[in-house]
């Protein structure tokens, strides 16, 4: 077992895992982001329960982040370390006809999704953590002091997707994570050494998935947009 | 009759810097193979007095391994399923400008023009590429173990792997796996192969990071451009293979 | 007597070899790590010597002058590989096999090598399967055979049209063990270029390192040569374009006898010449006579439409196809010998029935086993068999999984379907069944030297069955060597590392430092290989599928002089110091158009046909091979200093198990 992750196959082995790990994560964010489409109330409960719930915030959510970070930081280290492993370069290359442009740009898309996450977290999480653990509103209430001002996260919500500049930033960058996922969704089966016809028959699901989790949060987004 | 216009990488030897030439050709039937080209080329050289073009080359019928040209941006040129040597002049047109590169991967140091070195593919083969059983004759029958015959068509499949090396030349991570993987495939299939199959993979993959191949990202460009189709199956294969060695082990 | 010994053990022919292994010297384990082997060549029969010597403790330095030892020619084969183990319960046995190789060589082979080579068959097929050669299998798990030319069973061994990779593979595998181990030290672009002999024995070699052009000394307590075959004399064959006779022909000159150069096989199912553009011919596998008729056009308007485009082949009624084979030889079809086929090709091509534009190439069709599947499938899968469409699909389908890489294989080189249009197919030289002498044990002429595989000329006599080459060369490194080496090297346990700073290896480097000057200092007007053209020119129209004594006179005269004007007018351009493929040819060549004379030589002094070798002054009324008795030998040559001074020594052949008859295959 010792030294698995210090080969190239462990290494893949846990790409695929985190980016399992991620996958799981984006349908549940997803979901719950749904429900603000419909459901207020439902909405807020969740976000609540979700900000607030010990064992996500203690343990999720630090799983979570070193998730993101690992996936990130391991993409980037594989990504360097196969590109020196060709010093010279052809003169003339055509790559598109024998692979994907997403297979070959997982580094930019996954780059750009990175990017907007820094901007998802300045918008949404770092705010939420003063919040509770600096200014120590657990309440998750407008008005911490007033039980009847409801809960803050759908307004909040809201308020975000006014803007038409963070709105088409949203968009593009769920574009891009669409591609990465495009990819990345069988590419995580094949390095954990699932390539058989059960796998094979999950390929229209992967289109599904790829296309459909990237596109509600688009949708959602839109549609807080130009219902505000 | 075709005029070409040839793009060659020439490179003295491996400590040379090495550069793109310009060669024009002419007279170029569609029937001729493309090393056949290279032939008529190599005689012009020689009679003007001048180097010819080092490429390798052997069995000229797809089977060797050997010739390993980058031709027009892709491994063994624009068809598929088939090596440099069985690439013919009509996939070509009049007036075409041609490269001709050798493979590029660290792991492959150019020797001289088009040629490269790719014994670290043997290395690999060394680390455990074989089933241990002594050459003396003293087996059992060859009818012993019945082998299902899906497995053994799998295990064929995978052992027509040439090692010509166009997967790691087509990899944009100049990655070798499918090249191990093959090997590592054909014998996890036979039941020959199972009692050795936790050092096997475990001492291939270990000689393949040690000879400076880049890491999979499955693109599946080694597939489409392996002269002999193997198939991708091959690398989850070895990936699952992997984990369950390092696991045991 | 002849100075001839061939060695061969007393006793009734099954038990020779058993007894011959009992009685020999052997080394003990401890012995045999003080012994040094070099083994040229990483073939089949090179490769596997190599594994079973380092396995049996010797240490061994391997050669090849390719860039990895599983590129030597051997991966090529396609068909299968023979083995007597009558798993079909067709009636096969050792004795089966034997007779059918004896018969099939034309009784030009040696009865107890080809025995030996019967009885270890079997032994091939277990060690294959156990090293992982996957071998073509039945649904019910076991191995499948199919039948080749020459024989009346089913006992060829096959892994789809790759046999040879996949035994090749093996034998590289077994080699990788004991690389890794240490046991074979590996010499990857080496090239042998000279035997070094000390006090009679060979103890080493000299050889180029064709990367940076040094000259290197080895030293052994035995060389082992398994270099392959000469048939690149022809320039075109189906050869690899690296395929040489250095090795055999520098021992050659070194003392080793030279055995029956002149048989040479032109394999019948090749890929037609296209062009003078033209590097080398691919075969077709003779596994597709299995399924393919052959004919030819019966009137020539037929052969004269074709010729211009007016005419499709699959428009000319069964009533005007000449299935010449099925008609000459009913008993056998097209499944006659290679020997028999290409003549039988040739024969129809010169009376002017060819049906491409040179008017050298013959129709291989599978028309009729298309429509023979289909119709078997569609029974079995309750299809209508008389559907026209279906059947066709069907059987289409079938002879897909049984040839489909070779049919595409075709399909690239010539750019026809041959699914729907029949292949074109013409005789090309295919291997040589000479070579260098050897007695029983597998050494030659000179003590200590080795010959094994193609390389040697023992067992396939004047014609080769197919699906036998693979069986010699693995027989002889996994089966016999092994065991006749020890006999040799037991006398060296007390000699100790050969020296390589002695005058003999002083003489022998300055020999090919000498020959490489020449040669690069030069600086004729003609390239190497307009010299290797013009030698395969008079080799194939002269020496080729029929020869006669005023064509072989005038090769040997023409070669002679075509040899003169090599060292007169060759260019070899670079410096020796570097990777320079010319230089390598350039030497590589000068060989051939020594041996090329050799060959017209032998050719000349064997006044019969017998397989390979057909003379047209001796024939019979119907047009077969006549064979003559007092031709009944091995022919080996001596160097004398000069192809036209060698000397000829004769063995006689005899056949005590056999009955000696007209081979008749009607």
């Amino acid at each position: 077992m010792s030294g698995i992750f210090k080969s190239s196959v462990g290494r893949k082995f846990a790409m695929a895992l985190s980016a399992f790990f991620l996958m799981i994560f984006l349908v549940m964010h997803v979901s719950i982001n749904f429900t603000s489409v419909f459901s207020e109330e439902l909405f807020n409960n969740m976000s609540h329960f979700m900000g607030t719930n010990p064992i996500i915030q203690g343990l999720m959510q630090p799983i979570l982040i070193f998730g993101v970070v690992f996936h990130f930081i391991m993409g980037f280290v594989l990504e360097i370390k196969n590109k020196s492993s060709r010093a010279v370069g052809y003169a003339k290359n055509v790559a598109k006809d024998n692979s994907t442009w997403m297979s070959r740009n997982m580094l930019l898309t996954g780059a750009v999704v990175l990017a907007f996450l820094v901007l998802h977290f300045y918008d949404f999480w770092i705010h939420e953590m003063t919040v509770k653990y600096v200014q120590g509103d657990m309440s998750g209430l407008v008005n911490p002091n007033d039980a009847d001002s409801g809960y803050r996260y759908y307004d909040e919500l809201r308020e975000k997707f006014v803007s038409p500049a963070r709105v088409i930033i949203y968009v593009v960058s769920f574009i891009l994570l669409s591609l990465h996922l495009l990819h990345g969704f069988n590419s995580a089966f094949q390095s954990v050494g699932a390539n058989n016809k059960y796998v094979k028959s999950l390929k229209g699901f992967s289109k599904v998935y790829s296309i459909g989790v990237p596109a509600l949060f688009v949708f959602i987004a839109l549609f807080h947009h130009f219902t505000h | 009759m075709m005029n070409l216009t040839l793009k060659i990488w020439r490179q003295k030897n491996a400590d040379d810097k090495g550069k793109i030439v310009d060669y024009p050709v002419s007279g170029i039937s569609p029937d001729m193979s493309f090393l056949e080209m290279l032939d008529v080329l190599n005689q012009e050289l020689i009679e003007k007095g001048e180097e010819p073009v080092a490429f390798d080359h052997d069995c000229r019928e797809g089977i060797c391994g050997t010739c390993s040209l980058y031709i027009n941006g892709r491994a063994h040129g624009p068809q598929t399923h088939i090596t440099a040597c069985q690439l013919h002049m009509r996939s070509f047109n009049d007036g075409d400008t041609i490269y001709i590169e050798p493979w590029r991967a660290n792991a492959f140091p150019v020797i001289k023009d088009l040629i490269v070195d790719r014994s670290a593919f043997d290395r690999i083969q060394q680390a455990g590429g074989f089933i241990s059983v002594n050459t003396s004759g003293n087996t059992q029958d060859a009818n012993a173990i019945p082998i299902e015959k899906e497995h053994a068509d799998k295990a064929f499949d995978a052992a027509t792997c040439i090692g010509c090396g166009a997967c790691v030349a087509s990899c944009k991570n100049s990655s070798a796996m499918l090249f191990v993987s093959a090997k590592v495939s054909q014998f996890a299939l036979l039941p020959q192969g199972q009692v050795e199959a936790t050092d096997r993979v475990l001492n291939m993959v270990k000689q393949m990071d040690a000879e400076g191949f880049g890491n999979c990202t499955n693109t599946g460009a080694c597939e489409v451009e392996c002269p002999k189709g193997i198939s991708l199956e091959n690398i989850a294969r070895m990936n699952r293979e992997y984990l369950a060695a390092s696991l045991k082990g | 007597m002849s100075i001839l010994d061939s060695k061969i053990p007393d006793g009734p022919l099954a038990d020779k070899w058993t007894k011959h292994k009992n009685e020999i010297n052997l080394v003990n384990p401890a012995n045999k790590r003080l012994i040094d082997i070099i083994v040229v060549g990483t073939g089949l029969a090179g490769g596997s010597a190599a594994a079973t010597l380092a396995e049996l403790g010797y240490n061994v330095k391997s050669f090849c002058f390719q860039d990895s030892p599983r590129r030597a020619h051997s991966i090529a084969a396609q068909g299968g590989i023979n083995a007597a183990k009558n798993y079909q319960g067709d009636g096969d046995s050792t004795y089966r096999l034997f007779y059918d190789t004896v018969k099939g060589g034309d009784y030009r082979s040696r009865e107890a090598n080809v025995y030996r080579l019967a009885e270890v068959s079997t032994n091939i097929i277990d060690q294959c399967v156990a090293q992982g050669v996957p071998f073509a299998r039945e649904y019910g798990g076991l191995l499948d055979n199919r039948s080749f030319g020459g024989v009346l069973v089913s006992r060829t061994f096959y892994a789809k049209g790759q046999t040879g990779q996949q035994l090749l593979l093996g034998a590289y595998a077994a080699m990788n063990r004991q690389i890794g181990r240490g046991k074979i030290k590996m010499y990857t672009r080496h090239e042998m270029l000279d035997v070094v002999v000390v006090d009679g024995k060979a103890r080493g070699i000299i050889a180029r390192n064709l990367v940076t052009g040094e000259i290197e000394r080895h030293s052994a307590h035995a060389v082992v040569l398994g270099s392959g075959g000469y048939g690149n004399a022809f320039y075109l064959s189906t050869y690899a374009m690296g395929s040489n006779v250095t090795a055999a022909w520098k021992a050659h000159k070194r003392g080793a006898f030279f055995a029956n150069p002149c048989y040479t096989q032109i394999h019948p199912t090749c890929i037609p010449v296209s062009g003078d553009h033209q590097s080398k011919l691919t075969l077709m596998s003779e596994s597709l006579r299995n399924d393919g008729r052959i004919w030819v056009p019966k009137h020539k308007k037929d052969v004269e439409a074709i010729r211009n485009g007016s005419l499709k082949p699959t428009e000319i009624a069964e009533e005007d196809r000449d299935y010449y084979l099925e008609r000459r030889y009913p008993a056998f079809g097209n499944l006659v010998p290679r020997d028999v086929a290409s003549r039988a090709a040739k024969e129809r091509c010169d009376a002017g029935y060819g049906v491409n534009k040179t008017g050298e190439a013959v129709y291989l069709d599978f028309a009729s086993a298309i429509e023979r599947y289909g119709k078997e499938q569609a029974y079995v899968k309750g299809l209508d068999p008389d559907d026209k469409k279906v059947v066709t699909e069907l059987g289409k389908k079938v002879v897909e999984n049984k040839y489909g890489n070779l049919f595409q294989m075709y399909e690239k080189i010539v750019d026809q379907n041959p699914y729907e249009t029949p292949m074109m197919i013409y005789p090309a030289v295919h291997y040589t069944m000479g070579g260098l002498w050897v007695d029983y044990n597998l050494m030659t002429t000179v003590p200590g030297l080795y010959a094994i595989g193609e390389a040697n000329f023992s067992d396939h006599g004047a014609n080769r069955l197919g699906a036998s080459a693979l069986m010699q060369g693995l027989a002889d490194g996994y089966f016999v060597l092994p065991y006749t080496i020890g006999d040799y090297l037991a006398h060296d346990i007390r000699t100790g590392p050969i020296p390589t700073d002695t005058k003999e290896f002083d003489e022998a480097e300055n020999n090919v430092r000498a020959q490489i000057d020449k040669l690069i200092n030069n600086k004729g007007s003609k390239t190497v290989d307009y010299f290797h053209k013009k030698l395969g020119k008079i080799m194939w129209n002269k020496c080729g599928m029929a020869r006669n004594e005023q064509g072989l006179k005038e090769a040997i005269k023409e070669i002679a002089e075509l040899r003169e004007e090599f060292y007169k007018d060759v260019m070899v351009p670079g410096t020796e110091n570097e990777y320079n493929e010319e230089l390598a040819k350039a030497g590589r060549v000068a060989d051939f158009l020594e041996l090329g004379e050799l060959f017209a030589k032998d050719a000349l002094e064997r006044e019969e046909s017998a397989g390979g070798h057909f003379r047209e002054e001796y024939q019979t009324e119907a047009g077969e091979a006549l064979r003559r008795p007092e031709y009944q030998y091995v022919s080996a040559w001596e160097y004398k200093g000069k192809p036209s001074e060698a000397v000829h020594h004769k063995e006689p052949l005899e056949y005590e198990n056999i009955e000696v008859k007209e081979r008749s295959y009607k």
